[in-house]
């Protein structure tokens, strides 16, 4: 027995602070086309390894390597990286318009278009998501009209949930989007229950659960991997590490376990953690982890890694507390960039092409926007009605209610 | 005197308490190094180093429940919940836990403990952002609630709070964190530096939690009303000319029945208001005891001006926040109702 000693509190702490110099040296990143690709079927078991590493798809020259590469023909990879510019600029434009006062609130990708943008292409139609605020990609992907994700980030009088969420809470079960709530990991152990009802029903769709880093630690996450592992649900369980929860490094949720992605071990799942700014690498694994939900194989934890390299919302500031320059330093470069990268170098795209898509996409965007805008905006034009804001508390209006909508005068 | 805002006053409580007694410890979310989204604990890492104040993992139900281990333990820990719209996951830890542990263990573990959460409307934060659970907390036997409404008594009631043996729910009206709120949205903001009630005296005391505050005297009809509701009730008094005496119960749970009753007997009118939503409201339970206790003094039905019935929307919000408008209009009917 030990006597006299004295304990103390261990609190993690980022390596760097603001006015430190990041240095991601000891980040291991594998080699491109290095990590081995299983079978679907392959026991959970034998392949606790794909845990701990990355897998990747984009070597430095931009060639697609190893046996995770070829997922997605020519044709997809030029749409994807339509998908990829097209978030960005809509993020840019929505990030103004909240500056100008058009909106009260905005939430951007800058740096994890890939993750979102590569996912919704592995899944077919009728299959669901549920998103969290940082997946519009989902939506881009899967057709949604610009000018509908607008009018919802104005609440204007075109928005398809009336004025009554928060900017970037979308919602379309047509495009496999589910309403997004804006606390934390409650829809995780909900996309499970989505899939069990599709296994239930002996149907063939299947659902994708997201989550951040941070949110991890939320005890809905934990209930998502145990009925997830105990029904083998069909539904593919992705965490999203982007290294921050708003001013709180990837450390204090993860804690002791080596990755986010090893959390699956404890419940059986098998776990595969991915370069999540690699396009390539994503709709491969995504591809991977909805091959099995489909084949009634189970659940899938996916942890891509990634880095915010935004703020977390217009409401704040990162300078407050990681060094400006650690988004420059972060070793798995940008998503969009590396897309481009492959298809110059597979001959299928150029700069120049690059260029004139971009303004192509500006102007596509600015059109959405005008639409979006001729309506109205938050505080201009047309907004739903006050009238609106006493519907869909209940399929039938209660009494009650019904007395308060005419004390209200509408 | 000095000006303070609200948020450096619950700053300043928490650095006198954490100075005053090393068992008072301070986490949640974004707590530590960054000093809290709403910045109310600035410093207090740097000051006072990573075991007194720390971030906690995104789990409300795991700040909570931690924060009951270390109060049976000795301690006292002050946690924030980063909105009260995300105390839902520490309900459990709250209701079934802190507020029943003195009693089931007859006083041999207790749970000192103060749970910090920013609360109500005003921001345009909508469904997730703009609630007031006041009514799930001083329903549960055994939590006290508390609501300030300005900085002085912010400080004061938390240094309170953080004092008392019992779990206290500390809820701070975030539209009221910078400036007073009169309800008028599209007025410029007024910081609380540059208004009266934004001043703090030099010494700072604890307020005694349980003792409401007469805001205004009056004897046309008596407005109860807590946190970003008192500013709202003394622009619509001052807006109708209608002689209000305003209280701010400052306490939810324990009441100041002393000050209500004395209040409403002598004027025998009552208008109450609060953000939350109407139905099983505080306002329901302040109804019924002012009509249990001051029912031969009334001369007018009791009013109650409340959120509606539905969740708190985003574009509608100027619609949804009881403003001094639909508050005037209780006034009056209820003081021309013969
Ligand atoms: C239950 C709950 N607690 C706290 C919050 C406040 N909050 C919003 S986003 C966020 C950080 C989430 O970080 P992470 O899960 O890593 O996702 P990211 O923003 O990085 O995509 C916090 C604490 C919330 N929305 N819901
Ligand atoms: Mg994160």
């Amino acid at each position: 027995m030990t006597t006299g000693s004295k304990l103390s509190l261990h609190v993690p702490e980022p390596d760097w602070r603001p006015g430190d110099t990041p240095d991601f040296s000891n980040v291991q990143v594998p080699k491109a086309g290095s990590v081995r690709r299983p079978e679907v079927d392959e026991d959970p078991e034998a392949m606790r390894d794909l845990a701990y590493t990355i897998i990747r798809v984009l070597d430095r020259k931009g060639r697609a390597v190893g046996p995770w590469a070829g997922s997605l023909p020519d044709e997809a990879l030029l749409t994807g990286l339509r998908h990829m510019m097209t978030l960005r600029i809509y993020d840019a434009r929505m990030m103004m318009a909240q500056r100008q006062g058009k909106t009260s609130f905005y939430m951007q990708h800058l740096g994890e278009e890939a993750i979102s943008c590569a996912f919704q292409m592995s899944l077919a139609k009728g299959d669901m998501n549920f998103p969290t605020y940082r997946q519009a990609g989902l939506l881009v992907a899967a057709g949604y009209p610009l000018t509908k994700m607008m009018c919802q980030v104005y609440s204007n009088d075109g928005d398809p949930v009336r004025g009554r969420q928060l900017p970037v809470f979308y919602s379309s079960k047509e495009h496999g989007f589910f309403s997004i709530s804006g606390n934390l990991a409650t829809q995780y152990i909900q996309a499970v229950g989505w899939a069990m009802a599709s296994a239930i029903r002996q149907d063939d769709k299947i659902a994708a659960a997201w989550i951040g880093d941070g949110s991890t630690a939320e005890s809905d996450f934990h209930a998502g991997l145990v009925f997830a592992s105990t029904y083998r649900a069909p539904v593919v369980l992705n965490i999203v590490n982007n290294q921050w929860a708003i001013s709180t490094f990837q450390g204090i949720a993860r804690g002791g376990s080596g990755t986010f992605a090893a959390r699956g071990h404890g419940f059986g799942l098998p776990a595969l953690r991915v370069d999540g700014n690699d396009y390539l690498a994503v709709h491969a694994v995504a591809q991977w982890a909805v091959e099995r939900a489909r084949r009634n194989l189970g659940p899938t934890l996916v942890e891509y890694v990634t880095y915010r390299a935004g703020g977390h919302s217009t409401s704040d500031d990162p300078s407050a507390y990681r060094p400006k320059e650690e988004s420059a330093a972060w070793p798995l470069g940008d998503p969009i960039l590396r897309l481009k990268a492959h298809l110059i170098e597979k001959g299928l795209w150029s700069e120049d092409r690059h260029t004139q898509t971009e303004a192509e996409i500006t102007e596509t965007v600015v059109a959405a926007q005008k639409e979006a805008e001729a309506i109205g905006t938050l505080h201009d034009g047309r907004r739903p009605s006050p009238r609106d804001m006493f519907e869909d508390v209940y399929a039938t209006m209660p009494p009650h209610l019904r007395r308060q909508r005419q004390e209200a005068g509408f | 005197m000095a000006n303070m805002t609200m948020i450096e006053a619950v700053q300043n409580a928490l650095d006198i308490m954490m100075d005053r007694d090393p068992s008072v410890v301070v986490f949640g979310e974004d707590v530590g190094y960054f000093g809290g989204v709403f910045r109310c604990t600035a410093g207090l890492q740097k000051k006072y180093g990573r075991t007194r104040c720390f971030d906690t993992p995104i789990s409300e139900l795991g700040i909570v429940g931690a924060g009951i281990g270390m109060a049976a333990a000795g301690m006292k820990p002050c946690v924030e919940l980063q909105f009260a719209d995300y105390m839902y996951p520490a309900y459990d830890q709250i209701v079934s836990e802190a507020a029943r542990l003195r009693y089931r263990s007859a006083g041999e573990f207790t749970c000192p403990m103060v749970v910090r959460m920013p609360t109500g409307g005003g921001i345009f934060g909508a469904q997730t952002h703009s609630q007031s659970p006041e009514a799930l907390f001083t329903h549960v036997t055994g939590l006290k609630t508390v609501i300030p409404s300005t900085p002085e008594d912010a400080r004061g009631l938390l240094m309170a709070a953080i004092d008392d043996p019992d779990p206290v729910i500390f809820l701070e009206p975030k539209r009221l964190y910078n400036g007073p709120f009169d309800g008028h949205h599209e007025r410029p903001v007024v910081s609380w530096k540059k208004h009266d009630l934004g001043a703090v005296a030099d010494d700072a005391t604890a307020i005694p939690i349980g003792k409401a505050r007469i805001m205004r005297l009056g004897n046309e009809v008596t407005v109860l009303a807590y946190g970003t509701m008192v500013h709202v009730a003394l622009t619509a008094a001052e807006e109708t000319g209608i002689d209000a005496e305003i209280i701010d119960l400052r306490t939810l749970l324990p009441l100041d029945t002393e000050t209500v009753f004395g209040s409403v007997r002598r004027t025998g009118r009552c208008v109450i208001i609060h953000e939350a939503t109407l139905t099983c409201g505080y306002g329901a339970e302040l109804a019924a005891l002012v009509q249990e206790q001051c029912f031969y003094h009334l001369e007018a039905p009791i009013q109650r001006v409340a959120g509606w019935d539905t969740p708190y929307p985003h574009a509608q919000e100027w619609f949804y926040f009881p403003g001094p408008k639909r508050v005037g209009e209780a006034l009056r009917a209820t003081v021309e109702a013969i």
